[in-house]
């Protein structure tokens, strides 16, 4: 099993026959992910990738029967193909474009609280169930099928842990990406729950990083729900330069900019378990199994 | 992208929201001729730099008389100011603002931001601003409170009514700034909107007396009325040039170059070689699309850092940024440069073991790792 998505999940990519788009869906389908078409105004009925193309979202998975979506389109353009596949009602949404107008985001949150999407992203590295899907940028190589569950802001960081974690023996059952940007779609909260009732995932790590509020939400939600598997956090940025041009303090009080010191300091209360360094998340793991 | 005070100031005018007379001056000389200008009993000389926490730095004086604005500006121009905000060499005062000084009764804290969890616009207000709100609120956040405000409506109307009062603005409130003020936010593609003290004056007229703006660069596209302003954000010329190349780099204090693909990476490689006991000269972020040019650029930049004693590589190869690409741009930039800084490196992911090869065939002077704790200890022993 996995969360968000499984073997069975058909994939739409909107902006597949861009030079990226080209490259990451070839990537997907070579991993054995489930590519049932494209999205590309004015060359619907053509074929790319040896796929259909289509106008629209919305054509697309009335043809195809998909139920997720793969946005790697420019920027400037990215917003628009979120409210798009989020009003044709499409399940699962992965955004990886970078640097998307965050009143652009501010336009695709509105969308999405009048629609049962789960979006992943933007900026995100996409979400990996190894062995199953593939929806996204990120690297396979190291990835294995198995039982740790990842959360993450940061994408090359996961790459690393997921290495780390297949070199120890230690397989996946999913790693999401949630994005770097302050605005997003789901969070660390929304992956806890997943993972909570995925019977294959039978310890979560959640890799955070200074800034938002990701950490400070899913150590309160660990704390709440009395969360029942092992979690391991690694919060990076303990020694990054603080407060510099990062507005005013109320404002950041408000926003809830939290230091690393903070925000591990909250999850270690809620019992999780801290990695100091990426070099200490697998003996961490490791510590739960062998006190299992 | 940052604007300074009197640039947030003259783009908040546009839309009607009150703002003090003032006018920017280049020199002492310039400052004083201004006073001219601006019909005030008193004035106030500020400096304008792009980061905040000027009024506890000394970039915020008072001054009775003309001449008196032209000693103030004399000693900020051309300063460096140190803020809380700022790095620790400061920002550099090129100009200053002189305004009319204000009698004022009110004192509001106001901002704008967008809320992170519903994307909506959101308002905060605090009943005590000014320079001293710095400090306060930052030891009780709960001061600052905060509203989802929609656009211009009976209801909204009625809501800001509420919240104002829960700011102790009982009368008269000023509802109509506060929604010229969200326009502009929107507008604009703000990501930020500051206005503190946002305050009444003797005469009973609310004024933005200091204001800052953010805008999101990654709106720009859209904003060339923005452009000419791209150049002065307070960053060095070695951070302005690796931006250009798809490359985020903070200069820090240390000696160890640190060369590191995205940034949750780069802060962990910046942990473990605190946590090692060394300091590096940089934070850097390879983004996803830099090319190998882009990536020699970057390298060329920490080469030219005369601290630098030993370079840090390390990266997780995935995706379109693969390790080669990455060993690919460091051998061009040390191939142009006489300085040969031993590299110690830690190669993981997507053509790790080419990206080595490559290092070693172009002769770099390199010490490979398995584990970033290795690598970053080898380095912390050479940078010592």
């Amino acid at each position: 099993m996995s969360i968000f998505v499984n073997s069975d999940t058909k994939v739409i990519v909107q902006g597949m026959t861009g030079r990226a788009g080209t490259f990451y869906t070839d990537q997907g389908m070579r991993y054995g992910g489930n590519y049932v078409g494209g999205v590309r105004p004015g060359k619907g009925g053509r074929r790319h990738l040896d796929l259909p193309l289509f106008d629209t979202v919305q054509d697309a998975m009335a043809r195809t029967g998909a139920d997720a979506s793969l946005v790697i389109v420019p920027a400037p353009f990215a917003g628009e193909a979120m409210v798009e596949a989020i009003q044709a009602g499409i399940g699962t949404l992965v955004c990886v474009t970078e640097r998307v107008p965050q009143h652009d985001m501010a336009r695709v949150k509105a969308a999405l609280r009048q629609s049962n999407t789960m979006l992943i992203g933007p900026n995100s590295q996409g979400i990996l169930s190894p062995g199953q899907c593939k929806i996204g940028v990120m690297p396979t190589v190291d990835a294995r099928p198995g039982n740790i569950g990842i959360a993450s802001r940061s994408a090359s960081l996961t790459s690393e842990i997921l290495a780390q974690c297949s070199r120890a023996g230690l397989g996946q059952s999913t790693t999401v990406g949630v994005g770097g940007d302050t605005l997003h779609g789901v969070g660390f909260v929304e992956c806890l729950k997943r993972f909570k009732d995925d019977p294959d995932t039978e310890a979560v790590v959640l890799i955070g990083e200074i800034g938002g509020t990701e950490e400070e939400e899913a150590a309160a939600y660990i704390l709440d729900s009395g969360f029942s598997k092992p979690v391991v956090a690694l919060v990076v940025g303990r020694h990054a330069p603080q407060g510099r041009r990062m507005g005013h303090a109320g404002t950041v009080s408000a926003l809830g900019l939290g230091s690393a010191a903070e925000k591990i300091d909250l999850l270690r209360r809620a019992g999780v378990a801290i990695a100091d360094t990426a070099d200490d998340v697998v003996q961490a793991l490791a510590g739960f199994q062998k006190a299992a | 992208m940052f604007l300074s005070e009197h640039q947030s100031k003259e783009l908040l005018a546009q839309y009607d929201v009150p703002v003090p007379s003032g006018r920017l001056a280049r020199s002492s000389e310039e400052a004083e001729a201004r006073c001219a200008e601006i019909s005030a009993r008193k004035y106030v000389v500020k400096a304008q730099i792009t980061a905040g926490g000027r009024g506890l730095a000394g970039g915020v004086k008072f001054a009775a008389t003309p001449s008196a604005v032209a000693e103030e500006a004399r000693k900020m121009l051309g300063s460096n100011l140190v803020t809380a905000q700022t790095s620790r060499s400061g920002e550099q005062v090129d100009a200053v603002s002189v305004e009319e000084a204000l009698e004022l009764e009110d004192n509001v804290f106001i901002a704008f931001v967008l809320d992170p969890s519903s994307g909506q616009v959101m308002l905060l207000g605090s009943a005590e601003g000014g320079v001293e709100f710095e400090q306060r609120s930052r030891m009780d956040p709960s001061t600052v409170k905060s509203l989802l405000l929609g656009p211009d409506s009976p209801e909204t109307r009625a809501e800001l009514t509420t919240f104002l009062s829960s700011i102790g603005i009982l009368r008269d409130g000023p509802l109509d700034i506060l929604f010229a003020a969200r326009q502009a936010f929107v507008d604009n593609d703000m990501v930020l909107l500051e206005m503190n003290p946002f305050a009444r004056t003797s005469a009973g007229n609310w004024v933005a007396v200091d204001a800052k703006i953010t805008l999101d660069g990654s709106a720009m596209f859209r904003h060339p009325e923005f452009e000419s302003l791209a150049d002065k954000q307070g960053l060095s010329a070695t951070e302005m040039e690796a931006q250009k190349n798809d490359i985020n780099l903070v200069r820090m204090e240390g000696n160890i170059g640190v060369v590191v693909n995205g940034a949750g990476l780069g802060l962990a490689t910046n942990d473990m070689v605190y946590d090692a006991g060394g300091t590096p000269a940089n934070f850097m972020d390879i983004r996803t699309t830099a090319t190998s040019f882009d990536i020699a650029k970057g390298v060329s930049l920490l080469l030219d850092q005369p601290k630098a004693r030993v370079i840090l590589l390390n990266v997780h190869g995935g995706g379109m940024t693969a390790c080669d690409t990455v060993a690919e741009g460091i051998s061009f930039a040390y191939s142009r440069s006489d300085r040969k800084l031993p590299v110690v490196a830690r190669l993981a992911g997507q053509n790790a073991e080419w990206g080595i090869r490559i290092l070693r065939d172009r002769k770099i002077p390199v010490e490979v790792f398995d584990t970033m704790s290795g690598a970053v200890s080898r380095a912390v022993e050479l940078a010592s």
